[in-house]
């Protein structure tokens, strides 16, 4: 029996199984094919189309959506795979209301773009479901490449390495590849297991192995990859997180969005995760509405997003924002937090509002406190075990346009790694330019 | 409301939609229905002589082509002519023309091309009350193997016989249908006039097949593994229809020969097109078939609508306006000059027009960093491909220059008045402009 939304407390169970189950599946069931092949014939196969210019890793979307209409969703998946090799996460995950469904014409036209994440989805499912590879590898160029980090940069630039015949080891220190598709991103966007699937296809290329539990710095060091490997790519991602400087902030039911996220990907049983009652998450970008949407589909009563800046400024997409919001999710902006209550325990959050004079935020006096047995920090991550040697750039690791580190012989991409949006599509899209860019330098 | 009345060939409905000769007219339950449902009349499906009825094959009879979202826009049949006794046929004509004495009733009738077959069966479909006879030579798969349908269709000399044989022994009107499968179909029509003929009809449908089976290498439709060409209909002929009722509405033969056409009316815009080009009504059969019999009032209404807002009372009003400029190509005035125009408030950017006019075109449209698409007018020689291949309904248009202006493709003044190719220097047989 499901204890239900209002008992106070971090509490597991608040559904039953089955609601469970219903708000976790598919955000977006997948198309069928006839849905598809309508969908498709609305793309206007524009001359230089703008949503290949608006996507990080340059999918020829016209040519898929072509391939679409004319009955051969394989072939359009390899198109998609063939420029993004994690084109499957990717039309799950991708903000395309920013990218290339922004840029669409008929965006533009009558406020409906072409569905062209649903359809890369179409596609790429396709060609999973035949199950083949369609990538070949090149004659063995008996170079190694050392990949530190199984996440999205990873994996792409593994998979082009393999492709062009060189062999790869990428040490990844959680349990399993895939990274943040696998740790991250929200639940509902990547069902049935996807993450691993995908991983599980991509390796079919041959010629990549994965070490996990192997953590750079720990195991092995960057001086030691230097040595036995021909190159190096670091993709370790953001590990760190940003710490809340808020009196309370240390009281039980204050943790990281990013770890609940985690669990909820990692659970076995939905039914035995708890989430509170009254959940507040601090923080505007997608771990914020990933987070709160969340906490709402596992039965937290009220759900509340704080964000210290206005709307405009959110880091989740205007779409995003109304999801969270369509979930029963509020929304409040121009506020930041100034104390956690609780005697032990969360209990309420006392919240500032903020108003900002020549873009200087800062607190306006007024206060409000609102219920909250459960407090989820989503104010960002930071790059946290990078190796001694390397030039940053800010607070990442600085890259060229090529992916080249400070250090010769080392290339970096991926949320680490300066340029770029913190994106699964631009991870990809610097990994796969990385490898191309080692592949010159090897093979030169 | 503008009266959609019609009085084709002393024969009155109405409206002007007929159900063409065609599955959804085969049997009483269906035509009882057709005028339940309000259409103005009916072609019988076509009567064969008495005897043991002709056969169809046990498979699919049609195809299709379709546009985005299975939108049928072609229709391919290997039906035959009724398959159903003569003398069951001739009943249900007869109780349904009594019951519905204000709507058209005509007999289809294809029977061979000899006399005594035609002068058995005439007088069996007059005692129905049938208010005509529509003489199908026109059906071009199955019944054409045996020297019917299309068969007969195809030379003007059996055309004007037969057709002579019905006047002798048939005292109401007698519509020719002809068929699309030929080269010159005014040459039929003056045949069908010739022979007596109160009308012809067209199109009948048009050889072809739909599309192969790329793993049973079958033609569709397949029957057991083969297929044979069937007559191609709906939305995707009516531009070939319109083309040749034209041709026999303008012909010298045939100018002013009552006409009723057929060819892919699916809605009543085209209606109104064939009857402009000098249709006295239309029949309809695809639309039907693919929609169902309700579409009857979508078109009347439409019809009614359109007249209401163009004036006209009476649908004789709308019957060939658009016959005397229907001309030869030599005769088309070669001193309007056009340029493309793109209303870029409309424009999406989405950049077909450029490469549509760069590709295949004359490059007549240039295009920007930030995709601004402009068309050059030393370049265009306004030959629309641009406004066919926008997706954007009225954003490029077609703008005439006045006279006097300077092309600036051609360095040379826009003419005034009316000049044509039979007086144009470049023409070696050009005359002398009087």
């Amino acid at each position: 029996m499901a204890q239900g939304q209002m008992v106070p407390g971090i509490v597991s169970g608040r559904l039953s199984s089955d609601e469970l189950t219903s708000n976790f599946t598919d955000l977006h069931p997948p198309l069928a094919p006839h849905e598809a092949a309508v969908a498709a014939d609305r793309c206007y196969f524009c001359y230089d189309a703008p949503c290949v210019t608006a996507c990080p890793t340059d999918i020829d979307i016209p040519l898929f959506m072509r391939q679409i209409q004319a009955g051969q969703p394989e072939a359009a998946g390899e198109t998609i795979l063939a420029q993004n090799i994690l084109g499957g996460m990717c039309a799950r995950v991708c903000p395309t209301e920013t990218l290339c469904e922004e840029a669409c014409v008929r965006e533009t036209a009558e406020g409906a773009p072409v569905e062209i994440g649903r359809l890369q989805r179409y596609a790429t499912d396709s060609v999973m479901v035949a199950g083949d590879h369609p990538f070949d590898r090149a004659a063995p160029t008996g170079k190694s490449i050392a990949v530190v980090g199984a996440g999205p940069a990873g994996l792409a630039c593994a998979h082009r390495l393999a492709m062009l015949g060189h062999d790869v080891v990428i040490h990844e220190g959680k349990p399993k590849p895939g990274g943040l598709n696998e740790y991250g991103i929200a639940a509902y966007k990547s069902t049935n297991d996807f993450a691993q699937a995908e991983v599980d296809w991509l390796m079919k290329i041959g010629g990549i192995s994965i070490e996990t539990g192997s953590v750079l710095g720990e195991g092995v060091s960057l001086d030691g990859l230097v040595e036995n490997y021909d190159a190096v790519f670091l993709s370790i991602g953001l590990a760190g997180v940003n710490a809340l400087r808020t009196q309370g902030a240390d009281l039980d039911g204050v943790r990281h969005a990013v770890e609940f996220i985690s669990d909820v990907r990692q659970a076995s049983d939905l039914g035995h995760l708890p989430v509170g009652r009254n959940v507040v998450v601090i923080g505007g970008g997608m771990t914020a509405v990933d987070a709160a949407v969340k906490s709402k589909l596992l039965g937290a009563e009220h759900v509340t997003i704080a964000y210290r800046r206005d709307r405009d400024a959110m880091g989740a997409s205007r779409y995003e924002q109304d999801l969270a919001a369509s979930h029963g999710v509020k929304i409040m902006t121009n506020v930041q937090p100034v104390t956690v209550h609780g005697n032990g325990a969360a209990a309420e959050i006392e919240l500032e509002y903020t108003a900002s004079h020549d873009g200087q935020l800062s607190g306006t006096g007024e206060k409000i406190r609102v219920p909250a047995d459960q407090v989820l920090k989503a104010i960002g991550q930071t790059l946290e075990g990078a190796p001694e040697g390397l030039a940053l750039d800010g607070n990442k690791i600085a890259v060229d346009e090529a992916g080249r580190t400070s250090l010769s012989g080392v290339w970096a991409g991926g949320d680490c790694a300066s340029g770029g949006e913190d994106l699964t599509v631009t991870a990809v899209a610097e990994g796969r330019d990385a490898a191309m860019d080692i592949h010159a330098s090897l093979t030169a | 409301m503008a009266d959609l009345k019609t009085n084709f060939l002393g024969i009155e409905s109405p409206n002007p939609y007929w159900l063409a000769s065609a599955p959804p007219t085969d049997k009483e339950y269906n035509v009882r229905r057709a005028f339940e449902a309000g259409w103005g009349g009916v072609v019988w499906k076509t009567l064969g002589s008495e005897g043991p009825p002709v056969v169809n094959v046990n498979g699919p009879r049609y195809g299709a082509i379709y546009g985005a979202d299975r939108r049928l826009l072609g229709l391919n049949n290997i039906e035959l002519i009724t398959d159903r006794p003569l003398e069951v046929n001739l009943e249900e004509m007869a109780r349904v023309k009594a019951d519905y004495p204000d709507r058209a009733l005509i007999a289809s009738i294809m029977v061979p091309c000899e006399e005594e077959a035609w002068k058995a069966i005439l007088p069996r479909v007059e005692e129905t009350g049938a208010d005509g006879i529509e003489l199908n030579f026109g059906c071009p798969h199955g019944m054409s193997e045996r020297g019917m349908g299309s068969a007969v269709g195809q030379v003007p000399e059996y055309i004007e016989m037969v057709t002579r044989w019905c006047k002798k022994y048939y005292d109401r009107p007698v519509i020719v249908k002809l068929t699309p499968n030929i080269t010159d179909v005014r040459k039929p029509a003056a045949a069908a006039r010739n022979g007596g003929a109160d009308a012809v009809s067209l199109i009948n449908t048009i050889n072809s097949i739909t599309n192969v089976n790329l793993d049973t290498f079958s033609p569709e439709p397949s029957i057991d593994g083969k297929g044979s060409h069937g007559g191609y209909c709906g939305p995707a002929v009516k531009p070939i229809a319109l083309s040749m009722v034209s041709e026999i509405a303008r012909a010298e033969a045939t100018h002013g020969m009552p006409i009723s056409g057929i060819g892919g009316v699916t809605t009543w815009r085209d209606a109104a097109e064939f009857m402009a080009l000098g249709c006295g009504n239309v029949q309809v059969c695809t639309a039907a078939m693919t929609y169902g019999f309700k579409i009857i009032d979508e078109l009347t209404a439409g019809l009614s609508k359109w007249m209401d807002e163009k004036g006209f009372k009476d649908v004789s009003e709308v019957v060939g306006l658009a016959v005397p400029n229907v001309t030869d190509w030599q005769y088309l005035n070669l001193n309007y000059v056009a340029k493309a125009k793109i209303d870029q408030d409309q424009c999406i950017k989405c950049g077909r027009c450029y490469a549509a006019c760069e590709d295949t075109s004359h490059q007549a449209i240039s295009m920007s960093e930030d995709r601004v698409f402009e068309v050059m007018d030393d370049e265009c020689v306004a030959c629309n491909l641009c406004v066919d291949v926008c997706p954007v309904d009225g954003c490029i248009s077609m703008e005439p220059m006045s006279a006097g202006e300077v092309d600036p493709r051609t360095g040379l003044e826009v003419q005034p008045g009316y000049a044509n190719w039979t007086t144009h220097p470049n023409n070696p047989m050009a005359k002398a402009a009087e």
